[in-house]
């Protein structure tokens, strides 16, 4: 379980001081996969950097199964969403998938498998030997999806992995992460700006406000458990669940101008 | 096919053109300084015979690679060390930059009043003069390793050694190839100016010999010797940066289409 | 290690104090190391020493001379570099035959080591300024002649094309797409060329004899002036580190005018 609370980051620079996060509450529960999203520039990216153990937060805390976050956790893999840096250049997709491993001192036969086994899940059977930047930006956000489910994780920070690929691509990598998830039986955590995303993806919508940020709604995705592109975003529900976070957001920004 | 052996016709027409003017326009040459190629030639056979090879060539030639390899070796250790110190790196850039301003061969007077005239002296000329832009762009290097890259790597457990050997020395690889390659060029120089001094062999040493002895065609032979030693050592840099930075070449290519 | 955290403490007012800090730690190491006794005085002589001997060297007017002669040949050999190398760096550039037919000759001569030519610079003018000149001009030459190179190389087809659909003439097209690309380039080479000038000024000094700072190095060595040849040595850093500051922001200077003429040529 991942709980969130009374989280508060604020950043001082010489005098100035910026609060990104006034006050976050709330928690994933195991096996859940809960999509973030928020208008731009409301501190998404702070609360996931917050959450993996990159950044303290000023107050509050996070607890990963109980356990207090203060630098990354155990068990927890980020896909971050510049996965052109995020790759090494100068490592084969393979090597980019094993590192992690041999850092957790997975022993060799196994890593072999778990390299081969988590390519071939995401689709990219026999780009091992390649660079990454050899490979279009959908297929080395692949690799990097890759190398965080070879990591054997619990739970999965994705931030905004899908802002940079084009829409064809991003269709298919969100039914990617679908059915990882169903197959993984891992806990996610998808930060997003993308509204209809959020609700394709998730099982549950939670909704920032602006910065300084709180969380504005929680919202539970009742759609059916089996999602398609074309049924799913043409089921009347499904346009209800969009609009709704849509004015959320909204209200949000509005909010924010006052 | 037809174009390699245009590039090889290419490549070679002007050196042999501007080598075939020299050897004829100098034929019937007169002037004592610069006498015919012919007999430049002649003297480069008599003179750089196994036994000057083994005598002078060699000692300079081991001496020029264990001061640059030394050079590299402290100076990309003590460069990682305070690339990744925010402090350090304030505390240590005017004295590094200071001490790099300083034209090298000025320091073999100061190194001659502590380690004598003896091969440690030009090994330590070397280091000496070679060391600094090998550190700086190791400094620089490393601090410019990509945030992005970072975050990964602490993210997935890649601490300690790996994070230094996997993540930032790769990282700030070609940046420090760069620092290697001006230190190859000064240290050459340093090779030769430490052997003016006071020596007893080298190469160096050779060539001021037969210019004071005023044996004109000896003097031009070691030139000519000391030129082919400069191009056949860049050669070999640049093959095996070549070979170690494949992936940035292929980065840079891939960047460049997009 | 650092976080990769931003906005740490260390800010620039701050970094200028740390910086400072080191110079002065610097200057307390070479004070106290020989005073102590952990290096022979005669080798290293205390900071103060040094200082005292570097007022006493400014009182002389050969020490005035001397320097004064290294920066005339410095600036008469890096003038005469830059100018043969930017041209030869645009007529071999532009002419694409040329550029293949020299490239292997270019990259055979670049790396031979200017202090190759010492005896033969000793042959040709003993210990006059011209010995500097010779291995100044050779070594900055090719910092420039490259660097133009690369410039010219990096004209945008595009732009090119346009201008030969304009109906530029040869010039117009050197003038006005070739120059502006290049110029950036230019004014790294020539950054480059100046430090490597200094450097060969003063090694042709020390090691040939001709007037310079180089020379009084050497003089001072060998009559075991040691303090004298410490602060000569000081001399040649700060004149490095000024030429560095100096080319570095005239570059910054000179690039950003030249980004902002070149934005309102192209669009």
């Amino acid at each position: 379980m991942l709980e969130v609370k009374g989280l508060r980051k604020v950043y001082r620079s010489g005098s100035r001081e910026v609060e990104a996060l006034r006050d976050l509450t709330f928690t994933v529960d195991n096996g859940e996969l809960v999509c973030l999203v928020g208008p731009s520039g409301c501190g998404k990216t702070t609360l996931l950097r917050c959450i993996s153990g990159l950044l303290d937060p000023t107050a509050g805390d996070v607890r990963v199964n109980g356990q207090k976050v203060d630098g990354p956790p155990k068990g927890m893999a980020v896909v971050f969403q510049e996965y052109g840096r995020s790759l090494f250049p100068w490592m084969s997709v393979r090597d980019n998938v094993e590192l992690p491993l041999k850092q957790k001192g997975v022993g060799r036969a196994r890593r072999k498998q778990l390299v081969e086994q988590s390519l071939d899940a995401v689709g990219l059977t026999g780009t091992a030997s390649a660079y990454p930047w050899q490979l279009s930006g959908g297929m080395q956000q692949r690799v990097a999806i890759a190398r965080a489910v070879a990591y054997e994780p619990q739970t999965l920070l994705m931030d905004e992995p899908f802002a940079a690929v084009d829409a064809q691509t991003r269709a298919d990598l969100e039914d990617l992460v679908r059915q990882l998830w169903k197959r993984l039986g891992v806990t996610i955590l998808f930060v997003t700006h993308d509204i209809d995303e959020s609700v394709y993806l998730g099982q549950r919508v939670v909704m920032l406000s602006t910065s300084p940020t709180v969380v504005q709604e929680e919202l539970a995705i009742d759609l059916p458990e089996h999602r398609d592109q074309l049924t799913t975003r043409a089921d009347p529900r499904f346009i209800q669940l969009r609009t709704r976070v849509y004015e959320q957001i909204q209200a949000a920004k509005r909010n924010a101008m006052q | 096919m037809m174009n390699v052996v245009k590039k090889i016709l290419l490549a070679i027409a002007l050196p042999l053109t501007l080598f075939a003017g020299w050897y004829f326009l100098s034929a019937d040459s007169e002037s004592f300084y610069s006498p015919p190629l012919e007999k430049i030639l002649v003297a480069f056979g008599d003179t750089w015979g196994l036994d000057r090879l083994r005598a002078d060539v060699a000692p300079s030639v081991l001496r020029l690679l264990a001061g640059f390899l030394l050079a590299a070796l402290i100076g990309v250790g003590a460069g990682v060390a305070i690339g990744m110190n925010l402090r350090l790196r304030a505390v240590t850039e005017p004295v590094l930059e200071f001490f790099r301003a300083i034209p090298p061969p000025v320091l073999v007077p100061v190194i001659m009043l502590f380690a004598g005239i003896g091969d440690a002296m030009k090994v330590i000329v070397i280091v000496f003069g070679c060391i600094w832009p090998i550190l700086l762009n190791t400094v620089e290097g490393v601090r410019a390793v990509d945030s992005v890259v970072l975050e990964t790597a602490r993210s997935y457990g890649v601490n300690g050694v790996a994070r230094i050997t996997k993540v930032i020395l790769p990282s700030a690889g070609p940046q420090i190839a760069a620092g290697l390659r001006q230190a190859l060029s000064i240290a050459i120089i340093l090779m030769v100016i430490s052997e003016l001094f006071a020596a007893s062999n080298g190469l160096g040493f050779t060539i001021v010999q037969f210019q004071r002895s005023f044996a004109i065609p000896e003097m031009w032979s070691g030139i000519i010797l000391l030129g082919l030693l400069g191009f056949v050592l860049s050669l070999l840099f640049r093959l095996a940066e070549r070979r170690a930075l494949r992936w940035y070449e292929g980065l840079r290519a891939a960047q460049r289409q997009s | 290690m650092t976080s990769p955290r931003r906005g740490n403490p260390a800010r620039s007012g701050g970094t200028a104090l740390l910086g400072a800090v080191g110079l002065a730690g610097l200057l307390l190491v070479i004070e106290l190391a020989p005073r102590l006794g952990l290096v022979d005085e005669r080798y290293l002589p205390p900071a103060s020493r040094i200082a005292a001997a570097l007022a006493e060297e400014a009182g002389t007017p050969a020490f005035w001379t001397a320097l004064t002669d290294t920066l005339i040949a410095w600036s008469v050999g890096l003038a005469i570099a830059v100018g043969a190398a930017v041209l030869a760096g645009i007529v071999i550039g532009s002419i694409p035959v040329l550029r293949s037919l020299t490239a292997s000759t270019i990259e055979f001569l670049r790396p031979i080591p200017s202090v190759a030519l010492i005896p033969l610079a000793v042959l040709m003018y003993g210990t006059e300024l011209g010995s500097t000149l010779l291995l100044v001009c050779y070594a900055a030459f090719w910092q420039v002649l490259v660097q133009v190179l690369y410039g010219v190389a990096d004209v945008d087809p595009v732009a090119f094309e346009t201008a030969r659909s304009f109906r530029f003439s040869a010039w117009g097209r050197i003038r006005h797409v070739l120059w502006p690309t290049a110029l950036p380039y230019v004014f790294t080479g020539v950054r480059l060329a100046a430090s490597v000038a200094l450097v060969l000024a003063i090694t042709a000094e020390l090691v040939i004899g001709s007037p310079g700072l180089g020379k009084e190095i050497a003089v001072a060595q060998a009559s075991e002036a040691v303090p004298t040849m410490y602060a000569l040595i000081v001399v040649t850093g700060v004149l490095g580190v000024i030429i560095n500051l100096l080319a570095r922001t005239g570059e910054r200077r000179l690039l950003a005018w030249h980004q902002s003429v070149r934005g309102e040529v192209t669009v």
